[in-house]
């Protein structure tokens, strides 16, 4: 009796699997603090500008007018008018881009992952280290170089989308890169095993186990690209009106829409500035999640 | 159907290292021969010789002479992808393809070499799964995906899928290492069905599994570290247990090394 109400007393004696020691357990929670704190910190800009384009530009998302009109003849100061030609002009050019872009990045990050092997696959994979450090305004300028002075042609759509091929042509080089290497080398032995010769092998085995992988790249691609301002300013004027030819005219698109009325003191046009900046946000999270469905359906049924 | 296999003189390369040595064995069709050996003694790189796999790897080469029912594997005019399409392989770990269903993996093969045609897809699918035991198993659920059955279904639907496309020789490396003792049963089995028909070569880091399974089993072993490794002897697979000619062998199968 005496001995156990003296055991439930005394402190025990110090045993490994006991409480972990005083010091461990406040390291432990500094460092939850400074995890959380740096979330925090982190997520504060993105929750605000959420919040602030939300609020400011939502109201004329609900318009349908917005889908549908150009700002054509609208001046500053009147209500009114849509965001189509800049949406369309957007979306055209991403498209046109993504189409020259990513098959020549596939192919790219097939010879590096698949075929590359010595002096040239080095050259090239820092030939892509260098591009994807390219400011987009070197890009803009090296494709006015080539495009208006050598070549002495006008500023189109089309231009544009040069421009933005060579900086969407890395992003999705590296992404790529990194997916087929996923791709356990088992997959492709059991392949070349049944006597399937090595094309086939990456166009039927390697590209489609890394499918979903490589549809996500191409969207951050596209999301970098559909932001992208230098290249319009230099090569693709803003225009009020719709232009869905990308080898005549200036051409609208959104991040030029919001840098043409961003100075103008009336509201109606601040609010279209708001506006538009919240289309470009949705347009690249519609994209995002379309690309994400497309990518799981491309699976088999389970 | 089943071939026979005569090497001469074998050396195997990775770039300037040689890893096997002076390898010279002939293997019976409708037999099966075990090699067995302690780990790096080159016994899988050897076996991937067979059907031109070992050359996948960057700076894999060999040097003398693989024939295949007398046929150089390695002259210049022949096609490894050829070669490949005649000896079939079956590897450590079950690999069957993530994106496919259990009839699309059986079928890949014959697919893949530019079959189409629905119907004998369909019955070389059932012959192949039924030669591996599988097809009772699944052929209510053929669409499913291959990765989702047991490691031990999918190395017999790994086995399936290589016998589809009807090889005459199959290799196996170490088919059962990652299995548990009932699956390692199942394959076992299918190994002596499957030697009516195949010339059959497997590599096995287990003594019983090879006195089971095998008529003939060639011991490798290495002189030391960062040496290469050299067929040691083989024999008819009672004669290695019972009796072998070389004092290695015994020491090796008696437990005291290896």
């Amino acid at each position: 009796m005496s001995a156990l109400t003296q055991d439930t007393l005394s402190p025990a004696p110090a045993s490994p699997i006991d409480k972990p020691s005083a010091g461990r357990a406040i390291k432990d929670k500094l460092a939850t603090v400074a995890v959380w704190t740096a979330f925090g910190i982190a997520i504060i800009p993105l929750v605000w500008i959420l919040y602030t384009v939300v609020d400011r530009g939502a109201n004329l998302l609900f318009d349908p007018h917005w889908w549908t009109n150009s700002q054509r003849g609208i001046v500053a100061r009147v209500a009114g008018g849509g965001a189509y030609h800049a949406i369309i002009g957007t979306l055209l050019q991403a498209a046109v881009t993504a189409i020259i872009a990513v098959p020549i990045a596939v192919f790219t990050a097939i010879y590096l992952v698949e075929y590359g092997r010595g002096k040239l696959a080095r050259t090239v994979s820092f030939m892509v280290d260098i591009l994807t450090g390219i400011p987009s305004i070197v890009a803009a300028l090296f494709i006015y170089a080539v495009w208006v002075t050598t070549f002495g042609l006008e500023r189109v759509g089309f231009a544009v989308c040069l421009a933005l091929v060579l900086l969407m042509i890395p992003v999705v080089v590296r992404s790529t890169e990194e997916m087929l290497k996923l791709v356990p080398n088992e997959l492709r032995e059991a392949s070349y095993a049944l006597g399937v010769p090595k094309w086939k092998t990456i166009f039927k085995i390697v590209l489609p186990t890394s499918f979903s992988g490589i549809v996500t790249g191409v969207l951050l691609g596209l999301a970098r690209i559909m932001g992208e301002t230098a290249p319009l300013l230099i090569l693709g004027p803003y225009s009020k009106s719709i232009n869905t030819d990308l080898f005549g005219g200036f051409m609208a698109a959104l991040p030029t829409m919001i840098n043409q009325d961003r100075v103008e003191s009336y509201d109606p046009a601040l609010n279209r500035v708001w506006a538009a900046a919240l289309t470009l946000i949705v347009l690249v999270m519609v994209l995002n999640i379309a690309g994400r469905v497309i990518a799981r359906r491309s699976k088999v049924s389970r | 159907m089943a071939q026979r296999i005569d090497v001469k003189d074998l050396n195997v390369y990775y770039s300037s290292f040689k890893a096997v040595e002076g390898v010279s064995m002939a293997v019976d069709p409708r037999t099966v021969t075990a090699f067995i050996g302690p780990s790096g003694c080159g016994k899988s790189t050897f076996l991937r010789t067979l059907n031109r796999m070992h050359e996948v790897i960057p700076g894999g080469r060999v040097e003398g002479s693989v024939q295949l029912n007398g046929r150089d594997l390695y002259a210049k005019e022949v096609d490894p992808v050829a070669v490949r399409r005649t000896v079939g392989m079956v590897f450590q770990r079950p690999n069957p393809f993530p994106t496919m269903s259990i009839f699309d993996n059986v079928a890949a093969g014959l697919r893949l070499n530019g079959e189409k045609r629905k119907k004998v897809l369909a019955e070389r699918v059932e012959k192949s799964l039924r030669g591996a035991n599988l097809w009772n198993e699944v052929k209510d659920r053929l669409a499913k995906p291959g990765a989702g059955l047991s490691g031990g279904q999918q190395q017999r639907l790994c086995i399936a899928r290589a016998i589809a496309v009807q090889p005459q020789v199959l290799l196996m490396d170490e088919p059962c290492s990652a299995l548990d003792p009932i699956s390692t049963m199942a394959v076992e089995d299918l190994i002596n069905e499957l030697k009516t028909e195949y010339t059959i070569v497997i590599v096995t880091h287990n003594m019983q599994q090879a006195a089971r399974v095998s008529d003939r089993t060639a011991f490798f072993n290495l002189a030391a570290t960062g040496k290469p490794g050299r067929l040691v002897e083989i024999n008819d697979t009672d004669k290695i247990f019972s009796n072998p000619t070389e004092k290695a062998t015994e020491d090796y199968i008696s437990g005291r090394f290896g």
